[in-house]
């Protein structure tokens, strides 16, 4: 299995019957794909979609029904359309149940820096800094590394997203959550040893006594 | 209400004016009324928008053209033309996130003088602003955006000026409606009154200004 794949089928474990849900861009993306069965989980796309379906086939896309990316995408049945208002409301209103976003670095306290890189790179922060800020629950999708370099640090280098830390980072080594401000090792990944994440990973991690392996 | 040709519509914006224009990576766009501005060499305009879409597509062209001064969005990532041009200091860039841009839009357009948002405390977002705690918790205060034209594209449009939208290219479009001083649309099709039901009516005809007649 590619770390992507890892990465979006763990995190598709964590959708509930009924969630509202944004993903975003990239392997955030993917999750989509592993949604359990005999659930139904609602999508939204900030553009201003709730029921985002799968891309369209082949001859089957409308110019005016996009997803945050301006690809096209369907609308299962049941789906709204609404303004950015209405789209940001629901965001920070506290109707969207889980964001599910990439990130280029995370602190040991869970602060997520994902939206740019001074002198480098300077995309804007789009709807990242409203959904960190307004999700009832914030997932990282990431690798766990950049060019072997790790992204779990003891503190952001980055520009930060928001002050509120995210409640779970997926890799595809080990899930990682921060309960009491602490970054603390809740999985590995099938095959990767607790040795093999603590390596990966600059910020201190604190190690309960049985560490569980993914179930994909 | 008025109806407008394309021609006249664009020459109705002075070069140097404020433009709030309609789309999300070039999804409701008005794409003819920003061709015909681009035709017209308009200069120094302030472009209001969710993003800078893509070099060639919505308010891309109006960045390509040199037609821009200075833009205020959420995101600019995909338009390499806005990168370039913000680095050389040819092209003033404002990022702003993008709920936020959105409410103080919906302000300007709704008589409030700013909006408290948790959106930004603590970070980069938050310098020269001022912090207010409601209730314990901390917001930023953001002030109301308005602006001299909003650009609108719409689905239906009626000869009153009701407009009525569809699936995503909805985004800011009924919200920059509200924020200008005068009001231009450019709709898919133009329908007798009556045709937009009352209840599917998204933007109220009073605050359109000019809807462009179809080619």
């Amino acid at each position: 299995m590619n770390p992507q794949t890892i990465i979006a089928k763990r995190i598709a474990r964590e959708l509930r019957d009924g969630m509202l849900v944004n993903l975003g861009i990239g392997i955030p993306t993917l999750v989509a794909n592993f949604v359990p069965p005999n659930i139904h989980v609602f999508f939204q796309s900030e553009n201003g979609l709730i029921g985002t379906g799968a891309p369209p086939e082949e001859g089957m896309h409308h110019r005016l029904l996009t997803d945050a990316g301006g690809k096209p995408v369907t609308a299962l049945p049941g789906a709204s359309t609404f303004d950015s208002a209405m789209s940001f409301g629901l965001i920070r209103g506290g109707h969207l149940d889980m964001t599910v976003l990439g990130a280029l670095q995370v602190d040991e306290s869970g602060l997520l820096a994902n939206w740019m890189i001074p002198g480098k790179m300077v995309p804007g922060m789009g709807g990242a800094m409203d959904l960190v800020s307004g999700a009832k629950r914030v997932i990282v999708a990431m690798q766990h590394t950049a060019k072997g370099k790790p992204k779990i640090m003891k503190q952001c280098t980055l520009p930060l997203t928001s002050v509120r830390p995210v409640d779970l980072v997926v890799t595809e080594l080990a899930v990682i959550a921060f309960p009491g401000g602490r970054a603390t090792l809740l999985e590995t990944a099938p095959g990767v040893s607790v040795e093999q994440v603590v390596a990966s990973t600059d910020a201190k991690l604190a190690i309960p006594v049985e560490v569980p392996q993914m179930q994909l | 209400m008025k109806t407008i040709s394309l021609k006249n519509a664009a020459a109705l914006i002075p070069d140097g004016a404020s433009v709030m224009v309609g789309g999300f990576m070039g999804v409701g766009t008005p794409e003819r009324l920003v061709d015909e501005l681009v035709r017209q060499g308009k200069r120094n305009l302030t472009v209001i928008a969710n993003d800078n879409a893509l070099p060639g597509v919505g308010v891309g062209k109006l960045i390509t053209a040199g037609a821009v001064r200075r833009t205020i969005a959420s995101h600019i990532g995909l338009n390499p033309e806005t990168q370039r041009k913000m680095l050389a200091g040819e092209l003033e860039v404002d990022l702003v996130p993008q709920g936020t841009l959105i409410e103080r839009i919906r302000a300007g357009g709704f008589g409030l003088g700013g909006v408290l948002t948790p959106t930004g405390v603590g970070t980069v977002v938050e310098k020269g602003k001022q912090r207010i705690e409601v209730d314990g918790k901390a917001f930023l205060l953001e002030t109301a955006l308005r602006a001299d034209f909003a650009l609108v594209q719409a689905f239906l449009a009626d000869y009153l000026g009701n407009l009525y939208y569809a699936l995503t290219s909805r985004n800011f479009n009924p919200v920059i409606a509200m924020a200008a001083d005068t009001v231009i649309v450019e709709a898919d099709n133009i329908v007798p009154v009556g045709v937009i039901a009352p209840d599917h009516v998204v933007t109220p005809a009073p605050v359109v200004d000019y809807v462009i007649e179809t080619s």
